[in-house]
C-alpha cells in the first residue's frame, strides 16, 4: 500500500479554535466526535441525514467571500472535516447573549421538547447570514430539519421574523474567503483517509489500492456506515480535486464536475431547463444538497435515484477516467444492471455534460409519500421538441422506480415520434410503457401503482403542455 | 392573574436554543468508564431459542460482558400489568426481539460482539395480521362489551349498510430515542437517568429485576426529547438492562437505542380493524350502530387493554348513539408490543364513527357536515356508557363559530366552482368535531403530588410527579407556583423529576398531568401561604386574613414586605418552609362489568375545517388551509396550549396521510428507518393555519379554569382525511368513497380511479340504465 505517504493529524477549526486529531477512526462521524467532546447541542435523531437534529455549519466559499452552510454532522466522517471551519450551536451564544436566530426561535414558541431545536437554530442561522439574501428568512431553508412536536408553524414564524443579518463578527467572517482545502493523508486503526488534489493522483491511488473507496459528499456512504456497519480500509475524498469541482457553461453544453454539490450547481447554472428547476427542491433537503454531488448520485446507480431520470431526458453524457484513459457514454447506456454502471474498478467518474440548447418543453415529476425530502416511488424526467409543423421531433421519457435500473422508455418515445402530442398519442405511449416497465412492489408502493402512475405521468406531461400552450 | 394565563416561553426555551438543555444521553461523558450496550437481535418473527452461547462475543476486543437471563438476580420480567414481558425471552415473539445484551467499552465493540453471540433458533409459524389473529382466535383481551339500547333498530332503518375500515398504526418517532444510564451509588443502591414518562414504574421494574426493595432504586428524568406515549411503559426494559448491567459490572452502563433499533424494538400506535353495520333515518340521524374493534396488540399486553377501552369510549366521538353495540378485542400477533400513543385508542374509535357518518351522508345525498351536525350530543344527553356529557352545548357552539370564522359555506361554493373548472385537480373541504374524555380510565391513576421548597432568600424549588417531554408541563407548574406565591417566574425553579422527591407517581399521560400535578402544586403553595401569612401579619401588623401575596411582596392594605423577608422571618420563628401537595380527581368511577360509570372528569372539545387539493394524475395532495377552534378552558399557558394544538394536529395529519407502517410477508418491519417512514415535514403544514381558543370556556374544577389539551387536537386531523374523501368524491358521481387509513397518495390515486370509473360508467348509456 501507499505506505510512503506521510500521515498527519487531522486539523480543523472548531468554534474558532484549532483542533488536531490523531486517533479517531476514519469513520467516526463528526457528530459522535462533537458529542464525545461534550458538545452535546448537536443531537442524533436518525444518523441518516433525515432529521437535521445534528446540524452544524461549515464555512464554504461564496464568490470572493464565504457563507455558512448547514450540513448534517452525522453524515460527515471526521477526516472530511480536515481543513474546514466548523461552528456548532455552542458557539452562537458564546458571550451569553443569544443570536437573533436563537432569540426568534425562543420568542416564537419554536421549541417544545427542544431536541430538534439546536439543529433548527443552526439552519436558521445559516439562512440569516446567506449572502445576498433579502427580506425575511426563507422557511424552506429549514427543510432538512424535522420536528415531531411543534407542527412547524412557530418555527416558520421565527424564520419570517428574521431580517438582515446583524453587524458583528459573524458577518465580518463572511467577507473573508473560506479556508482552502488541501490534501489529507490520515491513518487510524489501520484504515486510511486520503484527499488527493488531481485526477491523476486519485487514479494512482485507485490503481495502487483496489480496496480504496471513493467518497464525494458522503451522503450515501455515511448512511451505509452508520446504519449497516460497513467499514472501509481506505477512503479517497474527491472534495479537493479541482477538475471535479468545475462547472462550465458553453454555447454547446453545460459540463458539471462530478464533485460539484447540488446547491452549487443551482447557484451556478444560469438558465437551466424547467425540469432541473423542478427537480432541485424535490431532491433531499437543503443541508443534503450542500454536500451531495451528481457524481455520487449517478454512481450509486440506484434505481430510485432522481439524478438519472432528469439527466437522461436531457440527453446527458457521462465522462469518466481510468487506466484506459478518458471515456464517455450517453447516460442512457450508462446503467448496465442493478446498481452497476459502465465504470470499471479503478475508474473515476469526472463529469456530466448536458447538450445545449435544452428541450422546448421539459418536466420532472417525483411521486412519493411525502411531498418533499422523500425517496421516489416513481420519478420521471420528460422532454419534448416539435418540428415546425407541430409534430414531435424528439421525445424523452425517462423513469426511476420502475425497473432494476433507471431507464429511458424508448418504445414509448418511438411510439410518439412524428405525431402530434394529443390524448391518443398519450394512450399509445402508455401502452408501450406497460410493455417496457418492470416495477416491483415494496413499502414505497405496489407494482400496480408504479406502472399506473408512470403511465399517468405521461398524461400529466401532455396536460401541462396543453395548459402552457393555452396560457 | 399575573403569571398564569400569560403567554410565556417554554420554561427551558433558552436551554433549547443554546443546546444547554440536557437529555439523558447528553450525560454520557460525565460517567468515566461507562459501558455501552447493544442487543443481540433475533432474525426470526417467532421462534424458540434453543441455545445461546455468549462466549465468542467475549473474544471480540472491547467486549466486557454479555447479559443473559442467568444474570438476573430478581425476576426477569418487565410487564407492567401481566408478567408477560421477559427481558431475555426464550420464545422470540417478534422480528428482531432482543434475546441478550452485550456490554462493551465502546458502542462499536458491543455491536461487533453482539454479532458474535451464537444463538440457535427453532422457527415457528407467526401471526402477522389482525385477520390472521381473528381466524386463530388469538387474543390478549376480549371480547369486551359496551352497549346501549337495542341495536337491532338498525334492521328497520331507512338506510342500512355495513363495512370495514383498516386503520394503520403510527411510529412515535420522538426525536430522542430510548435512553438510560445506570450506575451504583456508594451505598449499594442503583441510580438511573431515564428518558421515561413514568419514573415510578421504571423504579418498580428495576427493583423487580434486581430483586431489591424500591427504596434502593432512584430514577431521574431530566426531560425527554418527545415521548407521545411511547415512553409510558416501554422505557422500562431499557432502564432495566442498564441497571442490570451496572449491577453485574459495578460500572456505569448506557443503553441508548439508535433510531433503527428504536423502530425495530419499541411498540407503536395500535393498528385497528373496525367492522361495522349502521342504520340511519332518511334525514341522516343515527338509529343504531354495531361496531367490532380489533386492535393489533402485538406480542404482549402492555397498555392494550385500556387503549381498547378508550377506543370503545370514543366510538361516539361527539354524536349521540341511541343504540350501540360495541365489541372489542386485543389481537395477539408477532409484532412489537403496541402501546400508548397520544389519543390512546380514542383516535381509532373516532375515525370509525366518522367513516360511518360520511358514508351515510353520501348514500343519503346529504352534505356530510349536515349529517354530523344532526347527530351532535345536546345538553342533558348521556354517552353510551351512561355519563352525562358535561357542557355538551359547546359542540354546537364551536361548530357554528368555526363554520363562520372559516367561511365554510362560501368556500364550499368556491370549491365547487374550482372543481367544475379543473378536470384533473379537485379540492375538498370538511369540518369534523372532537370530544375527548379527560382522566385515566383506571381511576386510581388519577392522583398528583408535589413538593415545594422555599429557601430563606425567598427562592422556590418545585418538584412534582410529572415529567417534561415538550408538552410544557414544567412551564405550567412554574406559572401555577409563581402565580400562587405571588412571585416572578424566575423565582420558581422546576426540578428534574425524581422518584426520591415525589414517590408513587402516575405516568405523565392521559393529558391529565397539568390538572393533577397542577392541583397538587397549588395545594402545597396554599399550605405554605397559610403558614407564611401569620408571620407576615406580625411583620405588617395586620390581621392574618388581610395578607395577600403578589408582586414578589406580601402585602396588606397599609403596607408590604418583600416575600424574601417573610421567609427569613418564618425560618427564625421555626416555621417549616416546605410542603407536599396532593390531589385526587373527584367523582370518577367506571364498572367494566356493567359498562356504566363516569370515567371522565370532563370532556375537551374542538373542531377543525380543512381544505385539500388532490392531483388526480398521481394521487398526491396538498393541505391548503386548516382552521381550528379548541376548547382549552381558560388556558394557563396560551403559547404552550397553542403549541399542543398545532403539533397534535400535524401529528394526526401524519398518522392519517403519509405515516405508513409496512410489515413484509415475513413479519419484518419494512418501514424501519427515517428514510422509509416519513413524518410530516414542512410540506404537510397548511398554507393557512388558523388556531383559536373557545372564549369564555372556564372549566369548573380545572386548575385556574383550564382544560387538558395534550391529546385532543390530534383527532382534529380527521378533518384532513374527510377533506381528501370530499376531493376524491368530486372526481366521481357522488357515490361512496372509501380507502384504508392512512390515505397515502397510492390509496388516493386508486380511489380517484374508482370514482372516475363510476362516473364514466354512469355517463355511458348502458351504465345509466343499470343504475336505474
Ligand atoms: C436524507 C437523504 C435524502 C436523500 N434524498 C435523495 C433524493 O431525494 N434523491 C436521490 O436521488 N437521492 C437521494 N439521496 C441519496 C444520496 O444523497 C444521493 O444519491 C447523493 O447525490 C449522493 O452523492 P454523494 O456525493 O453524497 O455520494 P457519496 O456518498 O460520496 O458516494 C456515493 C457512491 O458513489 C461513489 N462515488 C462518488 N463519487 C464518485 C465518482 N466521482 N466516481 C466514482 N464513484 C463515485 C462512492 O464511492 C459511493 O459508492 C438521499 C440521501 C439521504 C441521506
Ligand atoms: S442525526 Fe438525523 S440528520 Fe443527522
Ligand atoms: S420540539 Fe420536539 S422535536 Fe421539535
Amino acid at each position: 500500500m501507499n505506505a510512503s505517504a506521510a500521515c498527519t493529524p487531522l486539523r480543523f477549526l472548531l468554534n474558532g479554535r484549532p483542533v488536531s486529531i490523531e486517533s479517531s477512526s476514519i469513520q467516526t462521524t463528526l457528530l459522535d466526535f462533537l458529542r464525545d467532546r461534550g458538545l452535546t447541542g448537536a443531537k442524533e435523531g436518525c444518523a441518516e441525514g433525515e432529521c437535521g437534529a445534528c446540524t452544524v455549519v461549515l464555512v464554504a466559499g461564496d464568490g470572493s467571500g464565504s457563507a455558512y452552510r448547514a450540513v448534517n454532522s452525522c453524515l460527515l466522517f471526521l477526516p472530511m472535516a480536515a481543513g474546514h471551519e466548523i461552528y456548532t450551536v455552542e458557539s452562537l451564544a458564546a458571550q451569553g447573549k443569544l443570536t437573533e436566530a436563537q432569540q426568534a426561535m425562543a420568542a416564537a414558541g419554536g421549541s417544545q421538547c427542544g431536541y430538534c431545536t439546536p439543529g433548527f437554530v443552526m439552519s436558521l442561522f445559516a439562512e440569516q447570514y446567506r449572502p445576498g439574501r433579502l427580506g425575511p428568512c426563507d422557511p424552506e431553508a429549514l427543510g432538512g430539519n424535522l420536528c415531531r412536536c411543534t407542527g412547524y408553524r412557530p418555527i416558520r414564524d421565527a424564520a419570517l421574523a428574521l431580517g438582515a443579518a446583524p453587524e458583528g463578527p459573524w458577518r465580518d467572517r463572511l467577507a473573508k474567503p473560506a479556508p482552502p482545502l488541501e490534501s489529507v493523508e490520515y491513518e487510524s486503526e489501520g484504515a486510511r483517509f486520503t484527499r488527493p488534489t488531481t485526477v491523476a493522483e486519485c487514479l494512482g491511488i485507485l490503481a495502487a489500492d483496489p480496496q480504496a473507496r471513493l467518497i464525494a459528499g458522503g451522503t450515501d456512504l455515511a448512511v451505509e456506515s452508520n446504519l449497516h456497519g460497513r467499514r472501509w480500509g481506505r477512503l479517497v475524498s474527491l472534495e479537493a480535486i479541482a477538475e471535479l469541482r468545475e462547472f462550465r457553461e458553453t454555447e454547446d453544453s453545460v459540463r458539471i464536475g462530478a464533485a460539484v454539490t447540488l446547491n452549487e450547481i443551482a447557484a451556478r447554472w444560469n438558465a437551466p431547463p424547467e425540469s432541473f428547476r423542478q427537480w432541485l427542491p424535490l431532491f433531499a433537503s437543503p443541508p443534503l444538497r450542500n454536500r451531495a454531488t451528481l457524481g455520487g448520485n449517478l454512481m450509486t446507480a440506484s434505481p430510485i435515484g432522481d439524478g438519472a431520470p432528469l439527466l437522461m431526458a436531457l440527453d446527458a453524457v457521462a465522462h469518466w477516467a481510468g487506466a484506459r484513459g478518458r471515456r464517455t457514454a450517453p447516460l442512457a447506456e450508462f446503467f448496465t444492471g442493478y446498481r452497476r454502471t459502465a465504470l470499471e474498478a479503478g475508474e473515476l467518474f469526472t463529469a456530466i455534460e448536458i447538450p445545449r440548447p435544452g428541450p422546448a418543453f421539459s418536466r420532472f415529476y417525483k411521486v412519493a409519500k411525502r411531498r418533499v425530502d422523500d425517496i421516489s416511488t416513481v420519478a420521471a424526467g420528460m422532454a419534448m421538441d416539435w418540428d415546425s409543423a407541430g409534430r414531435i421531433a424528439r421525445a424523452r421519457f425517462a423513469f426511476g422506480g420502475v425497473a432494476a435500473v433507471p431507464l429511458r422508455a424508448t418504445a414509448a418515445e418511438e411510439a410518439v415520434l412524428g405525431e402530434r402530442w394529443n390524448e391518443s398519442t398519450v394512450r399509445r405511449a402508455q401502452a408501450a410503457l406497460a410493455r417496457t416497465l418492470e416495477p416491483i412492489s415494496d413499502h414505497r408502493g405496489s407494482a400496480e401503482y408504479r406502472l399506473a402512475v408512470a403511465q399517468s405521468l405521461l398524461e400529466k406531461f401532455w396536460w401541462e403542455r396543453r395548459e402552457e400552450a393555452a396560457a | 392573574m399575573n403569571v398564569a394565563g400569560k403567554s410565556v416561553p417554554h420554561e427551558s426555551a433558552r436551554g433549547h436554543v443554546t443546546g444547554e438543555a440536557l437529555y439523558t444521553d447528553d450525560l454520557v461523558t460525565r460517567f468515566p468508564g461507562i459501558l455501552h450496550a447493544w442487543p443481540v437481535l433475533a432474525p426470526h418473527t417467532h421462534a424458540m431459542v434453543t441455545r445461546l452461547d455468549a462466549a465468542p462475543a467475549l473474544e471480540e476486543p472491547g467486549v466486557f460482558t454479555v447479559l443473559t437471563a442467568a444474570d438476573v438476580p430478581g425476576e426477569g420480567d418487565c410487564g407492567p400489568n401481566r408478567r408477560d414481558e421477559p427481558l431475555f425471552p426464550k420464545e422470540v415473539m417478534f422480528h428482531q426481539q432482543a434475546v441478550a445484551w452485550v456490554l462493551g467499552e465502546t458502542l462499536e465493540a458491543a455491536r461487533l460482539g453482539a454479532a458474535r453471540v451464537r444463538v440457535d433458533y427453532e422457527p415457528l409459524p407467526a401471526l402477522l395480521t389482525i385477520e390472521e389473529a381473528i381466524a386463530a382466535e388469538s387474543y390478549h383481551v376480549g371480547p369486551v362489551h359496551l352497549a346501549r339500547g337495542d341495536a337491532s333498530a338498525i334492521e328497520s332503518s331507512a338506510l342500512r349498510f355495513e363495512g370495514e375500515l383498516a386503520i394503520g398504526g403510527q411510529e412515535h418517532f420522538y426525536l430522542e430515542t430510548m435512553a438510560s444510564i445506570a450506575w451504583l451509588d456508594e451505598s449499594g443502591g442503583v441510580a438511573i437517568e431515564s428518558s421515561t414518562q413514568h419514573p415510578t414504574e421504571v423504579q418498580e421494574i428495576v427493583a423487580r429485576v434486581l430483586g431489591v426493595a424500591r427504596h434502593q432504586v432512584m430514577v431521574e428524568c431530566l426531560r425527554m426529547g418527545g415521548a407521545f406515549g411511547g415512553k409510558e411503559v416501554q422505557s422500562n426494559a431499557y432502564a432495566a438492562v442498564a441497571a442490570l448491567g451496572a449491577w453485574k459490572t459495578r460500572r456505569p452502563v448506557r443503553v441508548r437505542l439508535t433510531r433503527a433499533l428504536d423502530m425495530a424494538l419499541t411498540g407503536k400506535r395500535h393498528p385497528f380493524l373496525a367492522r361495522y353495520s349502521a342504520g340511519f333515518a332518511a334525514d341522516g340521524r343515527i338509529e343504531g350502530v354495531r361496531i367490532a374493534l380489533y386492535s393489533d396488540g402485538g406480542w404482549n399486553l402492555d397498555l392494550s387493554e385500556p387503549v381498547l377501552w378508550r377506543a370503545l369510549f370514543h366510538a361516539d366521538n361527539a354524536y349521540y348513539l341511541p343504540a350501540a353495540e360495541l365489541t372489542g378485542y386485543v389481537c395477539r400477533t408477532h409484532k412489537t408490543s403496541q402501546t400508548a400513543f397520544r389519543g390512546f385508542g380514542g383516535p381509532q374509535g373516532m375515525l370509525t364513527i366518522e367513516e360511518i357518518l360520511d358514508q351515510a351522508a353520501r348514500r343519503l345525498g346529504l352534505p356530510p357536515e349536515l349529517v354530523r351536525e344532526r347527530n351532535f350530543y345536546r345538553g342533558g344527553d348521556t354517552t353510551h356508557y351512561g355519563q352525562i356529557v358535561k357542557d355538551a352545548g359547546r359542540i354546537e357552539t364551536i361548530w357554528q363559530q368555526l363554520k363562520q370564522s372559516s367561511g365554510f359555506d362560501q368556500r364550499r361554493a368556491e370549491i365547487q366552482r374550482f372543481n367544475t373548472g379543473h378536470a384533473h385537480h379537485k379540492r375538498g373541504l370538511a369540518i369534523t368535531p372532537v370530544k375527548f374524555g379527560i382522566s385515566f380510565t383506571a381511576t386510581f391513576f388519577n392522583q398528583g403530588a408535589a413538593l415545594v421548597l422555599i429557601y430563606r432568600d425567598g427562592s422556590v424549588q418545585v418538584s412534582h410527579g410529572g415529567t417534561e417531554m415538550g408538552q410544557g408541563l414544567h412551564t405550567k407548574m412554574q406559572q401555577i407556583a409563581a402565580e400562587s406565591l405571588g412571585l416572578a417566574l424566575e423565582a420558581v425553579r422546576i426540578m428534574p423529576t425524581r422518584t426520591d422527591k415525589v414517590p408513587n407517581t402516575s405516568a405523565t399521560a392521559a393529558s391529565a398531568s397539568a390538572d393533577l400535578n397542577g392541583a397538587a402544586v397549588l395545594d402545597a403553595c396554599t399550605q405554605l401561604k397559610e403558614r407564611l401569612a401569620p408571620v407576615a401579619a406580625s411583620l405588617l401588623e395586620c390581621a392574618v386574613h388581610e395578607v395577600r401575596f403578589g408582586g414578589e411582596l406580601v402585602c396588606c392594605d397599609h403596607g408590604s414586605v418583600p416575600f424574601r423577608q417573610v421567609c427569613e422571618a418564618a425560618y427564625r420563628q421555626r416555621v417549616a418552609l416546605f410542603a407536599q401537595g396532593y390531589y385526587r380527581t373527584p367523582e370518577i368511577y367506571f364498572d367494566q362489568q356493567t359498562g356504566r360509570g363516569q370515567p371522565f372528569y370532563y370532556f375537551a372539545y374542538g373542531a377543525a375545517v380543512s381544505e385539500v387539493e388532490v392531483d388526480g394524475f398521481t394521487g398526491g395532495y396538498r393541505l391548503l388551509r386548516t382552521d381550528i377552534l379548541q376548547d382549552a378552558g381558560d388556558s394557563v399557558s396560551p403559547v404552550v396550549d397553542r403549541g399542543q394544538i398545532e403539533g397534535g394536529f400535524i401529528q394526526g395529519v401524519g398518522w392519517l396521510t403519509l405515516e405508513e407502517l409496512v410489515w413484509d410477508a415475513q413479519g419484518r418491519l419494512a418501514t424501519s428507518g427515517a428514510s422509509t417512514y416519513k413524518l410530516p415535514s414542512w410540506s404537510e403544514v397548511p398554507d393557512v393555519f388558523q388556531v383559536s381558543f373557545l372564549e369564555g370556556a372556564t372549566e369548573r374544577g380545572g386548575i385556574f379554569g383550564s382544560k387538558a389539551v395534550g391529546e385532543p387536537p390530534l383527532m382534529l386531523a380527521i378533518s384532513v382525511r374527510e377533506a381528501l374523501r370530499d376531493a376524491v368524491a368530486a372526481f366521481g358521481a357522488g357515490g361512496v368513497v372509501t380507502f384504508a387509513s392512512p390515505a397515502t397518495p397510492e390509496r388516493v390515486f386508486f380511489a380517484v380511479r374508482r370514482a372516475v370509473a363510476e362516473r364514466e360508467a354512469l355517463a355511458s348509456p348502458a351504465g345509466g340504465a343499470a343504475r336505474r
